[in-house]
């Protein structure tokens, strides 16, 4: 469709005059600049609604909105032509095959070979070794090896060594989907565990032996303490109606040995709505102090990312502290206890704050434990009372938590970004489905490509500059600051305003380190170099031989100047006073950050819309760090002209 | 940029001739020129019938007149004391935190501290017009207003020395009137009289626009909470009494140091840089959206939380740079 605008939410009076198409995987805008031909790529499974306005006289507008939290704003010209793009995109954003997802025919030109080496890049076997198992106390059972006593979980599932078959299956048949106890963390310097299941079918007063065998063992496998804690992390009313329904939770009595706790973390619909209150606020136009924190407190966010939190660290100090196991669970414990048991081992363990070991945490709690993906993120057209923001709010938590311990993880924001940005884009196949059993079906191994993969290979874009393994802060367990510490909380402009550049702090600090960090290494390099060559040098004018010096090849200077990182921005419109009176300045042509909008531009290594534009301010300096971005912009594969060819960002 | 106070136009309109032609003097024939008035169009108008008011428009017909109204005063000094106390209620739920924080309202003034510095500096920059600022008195929001500006638009003003001299001369010898401004601070529980956090407000907003331009400002957080402190209490006579007239009356460069001078000692010095200072000749644009404003919890929870976490990550970065 030609002649469509595409509007800038911030300024309505910044509209780019294009073209739209729409293909098989995406919707794409290229505006008719012709110097630049800027591109807007949107996958349709990141579309998470389309709004159809009332016609105007400009033309009729579109409004789509984004799982990733963009916002597009077309304007089509005529109305049936609208209507058409409307009803197209709406089938094409609910695809009812998996086959119609964009993994299966995403091609990053990878043989068979890398693409297998791209899966087998996390290991949970490995991981569960690398925590010490199997030993004494936790063994590895196959049990579930067709999926037969549980089809949510693993075909691999680990669990204290006196917990038999028998009473697995036992165990198994008295928890709300089959989700028995089974190992989640396993803490070798004190033998405390954290284990995950789902709640008990135990009604008003029903019990299994088997049950609670198996969560003696769990105590077992403990020899440190005599009791575990069990913990509902659900408002203790839920779990009480829970009972009519012929589920509930855990009664001391019946279970020798431990400990109740409920941590009240609301349900998915809940989240679902306080996020949906959330990004209301986002959209208001203007809006003063007062509309913004009153949004935002309305919309309860915060408060039910700090309830996660709590919960986890409850859980890290029982573990850490007291030497406490734990046993997890919520109603059917795919949802709140993958946030919380991840929560709780990111806290515990150092590994988990590096890049491979936050791919592992992911891979361990929600891909195995059988997340459901699909429902909750609509890889498919379902339910959609089943969709919630589950995994989104425990990427925040690790935020949040990098915030307060910025040398803490090895890996930056922009990673946690690009993976929220990959659960719903469903390029790759680490996220399809609701089990490992459906994605062994689906062959997604041989048909699809790991996320991880990626990320891996492009992993300079993602380090944390002020990392160091042997920093304290990277050592040893996480305490973050209890009471008082609401104010530590802060609403993720980085995330839910992602592609609003204006608001985001110009320069990206991470980027700028890298960069020196690299130039720092580069100049030892030369250093270490130049100094061999001098010891070489002064040992053979020693031995009296005549050396022919040779020409210093300077290493490129990485050309990282001290003044590299002067950005030309613009004022936002801080007045509508300024208007009626005739402005001298040229048009405020704004250079656009080439990262607001997904585009293959980013290829290049400098911003070419700063110099394009005509800002009276464009006296920019050259920006010199790798990274053009300000942070938002993704590896452009998904951007790439033809669909076929993707390019990977070094 | 000029600044002054409120014209004393009176109920009767008043005229001063010799108050137009100073005006026109600034103005090129056929030039226009913008006033920025930092009370509310219905206080300027009230101020009329205690002697003040603004300039009408017969009679600067060179200038639009645009209100801004900023927050002073008794209004804003309970601002702040409630700001503080709702930082230092350990009760206080997750639930209604915001709203706490919201019904204090200082964010809401830190944001118009900055939308109105951002507009005196579009017209001086963007506008290339002259712009007046006064508000009643010309040494409380007026100040704030022009100092802020100048932070924006000037990048020598956010060099170490280009910041002091700002100070110096936008809020010292401007004739802020410190001694009653920060008599008391936040926690006292005598009534407050003249007290009002101004130099706080211009304090906090610097330190907004130092994290939206991590590069631009030479000077970190660590100087505007020393400025801070020695507002309030102070081994140096730099921010003593209320004017310059009352410093020579006290003859405070002969009884007292200089807080400049010792900031400045080279061994003093390097603890307020920025290891990310890069000289950035261009105007910042801060952005003033609600997200883009946040609590300074440098200062608000300075004795509350911990700063370990992030005094390692500033030492970290400093390393960084100083290695390469």
């Amino acid at each position: 469709v030609e002649n469509v605008r595409l509007l800038d939410r911030l300024s309505s009076r910044k509209a780019a005059l294009g073209t739209l198409y729409l293909t098989a995987t995406h919707v794409i805008f290229v505006e008719n600049v012709s110097e630049t031909r800027k591109e807007t790529w949107v996958l349709h499974s990141q579309i998470s609604s389309i709004e159809k306005q009332a016609t105007t006289a400009t033309g009729c507008p579109l409004l789509i909105r984004c799982k990733n939290f963009q916002v597009i704003q077309l304007v089509i010209p005529q109305e049936r032509d609208c209507h058409d793009v409307y009803i197209s995109l709406i089938r094409l954003t609910r695809p009812v095959k998996y086959e119609e997802l964009y993994c299966f025919s995403f091609n990053p030109k990878l043989d068979k070979e890398e693409r297998e080496q791209g899966w087998k890049l996390v290991d949970l076997n490995e991981e569960y070794n690398r925590m010490g198992i199997p030993n004494n106390y936790w063994q590895i059972s196959d049990v579930n090896r067709d999926y037969g006593v549980c089809d949510s979980y693993p075909t691999e599932v680990y669990v204290p060594k006196s917990a038999t078959a028998h009473i697995i299956v036992g165990s198994s048949k008295f928890r709300s989907r089959r989700r028995f106890p089974a190992l989640s963390y396993y803490c070798k310097d004190n033998n405390a565990s954290i284990c995950r299941s789902s709640q008990p079918l135990s009604g008003f007063s029903a019990r299994c032996l088997e049950d609670e065998q198996m969560l003696q063992a769990i105590r077992k496998a403990n020899p440190g303490s005599d009791f575990i804690y069990v913990v509902d992390t659900r408002p203790k009313l839920n779990a009480m109606a829970n009972r009519a329904a012929g589920k509930g939770y855990e009664n001391e009595d019946n279970y020798s040995n431990i400990k109740f706790q409920f941590i009240g973390i609301e349900n998915i619909h809940v989240m679902r709505n306080s996020l949906q209150k959330m990004l209301e606020v986002c959209e208001l136009k203007s809006p003063s102090m007062s509309d913004f924190l009153w949004g935002l407190e309305n919309s309860g966010w915060l408060k039910h990312i700090k309830a996660i939190m709590d919960a986890g660290i409850f859980i890290a100090k029982a573990v850490a502290e007291e030497g406490v196991s734990v046993l997890v669970h919520c109603s059917d414990g795919w949802d709140r206890t993958a946030q919380v048991c991840s929560v709780a081992s990111l806290l515990l363990d150092p590994y988990y704050r590096t890049m491979k070991g936050f791919m592992v945490l992911i891979e361990k709690d929600w891909v195995s434990f059988g997340h459901k993906f699909n429902h909750r993120y609509g890889n498919l057209d379902g339910d959609p009372k089943e969709i919630s923001p589950v995994i989104d709010q425990f990427i925040e938590c690790i935020w949040q938590l990098m915030e307060q311990f910025p040398c803490a993880f090895e890996f930056n924001e922009r990673f946690l970004i690009h993976i929220q940005h990959h659960i719903y884009s469903c390029q790759f196949g680490n996220f399809l489905c609701n089990s490992q059993k459906e994605r062994r079906e689906l062959k997604i191994h041989e048909r699809t490509y790991s996320l991880w993969a990626h990320l891996w290979k492009n992993r300079a874009d993602y380090l944390n500059p002020l990392y160091r393994s042997d920093h304290s802060q990277t050592q040893g367990t996480l305490h973050p600051q209890m009471a008082p510490c609401n104010f530590l909380y802060k609403f993720w402009s980085g995330m839910y305003n992602r592609f609003e550049k204006g608001l985001h702090p110009r320069q990206s600090v991470t980027d700028y380190l890298m960069a020196v960090k690299e130039e720092t290494q580069q100049l030892e390099e030369e250093l270490e170099v130049l100094g061999e060559r001098l010891a070489n040098l002064q040992k053979s004018q020693l031995n009296g031989t005549k050396v022919k010096s040779k020409q210093q090849d300077r290493s490129k200077q990485s050309g990282l100047s001290t003044s590299s990182n002067s950005l030309a921005n613009t004022p936002q419109e801080y007045s509508n006073d300024l208007k009626s009176f005739p402005s001298r300045s040229p048009s405020q042509g704004d250079e656009d950050d080439s990262a607001l909008i997904l585009t293959q531009d980013n290829l290049k290594s400098s911003d070419p819309d700063l110099s394009a534009n005509s800002d009276q301010e464009s006296g920019v300096e050259d920006l010199s760090c790798r990274s053009p971005s300000g942070g938002g912009c993704l590896p452009s594969e998904d951007s790439g002209k033809d669909s076929d060819e993707a390019v990977y960002l070094a | 940029m000029l600044r002054s106070s409120q014209p004393l136009t009176g109920p009767n309109r008043k005229r001063c001739r010799e108050d137009e032609m100073l005006l026109g003097t600034v103005l090129d024939k056929g030039e226009r020129g913008f006033i920025i008035d930092t009370r509310s169009a219905q206080a300027a108008k009230q101020a009329r019938m205690t002697g003040g008011g603004t300039e009408p428009k017969s009679s600067y017909p060179q200038w639009r007149r645009l209100h801004r109204p900023l927050e002073r005063g008794r209004q804003l000094q309970e601002s702040f004391m409630k700001l503080v106390e709702a930082c230092n209620d350990t009760s206080a739920t997750m639930d209604r935190w915001l709203s706490r924080l919201e019904s204090c309202r200082w964010l809401s003034h830190v944001k118009a501290a900055l939308s109105t510095a951002c507009l005196a500096a579009q017209c001086v920059d963007r506008e290339e017009a002259t712009v007046l600022v006064h508000g009643a008195e010309g040494t409380d929001t007026t100040l704030l207003v022009t100092a802020l500006a100048q932070v924006i638009l000037d990048p020598s003003c956010r060099t170490l020395r280009g910041f002091q001299g700002l100070l110096e001369r936008e809020w010292i010898e401007a004739g802020h009137p410190f001694h009653l401004r920060c008599a008391r601070s936040a926690s006292s529980h005598a009534r407050p009289k003249q007290e009002a956090p101004l130099f706080l407000l211009f304090l906090d907003c610097v330190w907004q626009l130092s994290r939206q331009f991590p590069f631009s400002l030479e000077f970190g957080e660590r100087l505007l909470l020393i400025l801070f402190d020695n507002a309030y209490a102070s081994a140096y006579g730099t921010f003593l009494c209320n004017n310059e007239k009352e410093r020579c009356l006290c003859k405070v460069k002969e009884n007292t140091h200089s807080l400049w001078a010792w900031l400045n000692q080279p061994a003093e010095r390097t603890k307020y840089l920025n290891p990310l200072y890069s000289h950035n000749p261009l105007v910042i644009w801060p952005s003033v959206e609600p997200q883009s404003i946040q609590l300074w919890q440098g200062l608000f929870f300075r004795w509350i939380r911990s700063s370990q976490h992030l005094d390692e990550a500033w030492a970290e970065i400093q390393r960084l740079v100083e290695n390469n």
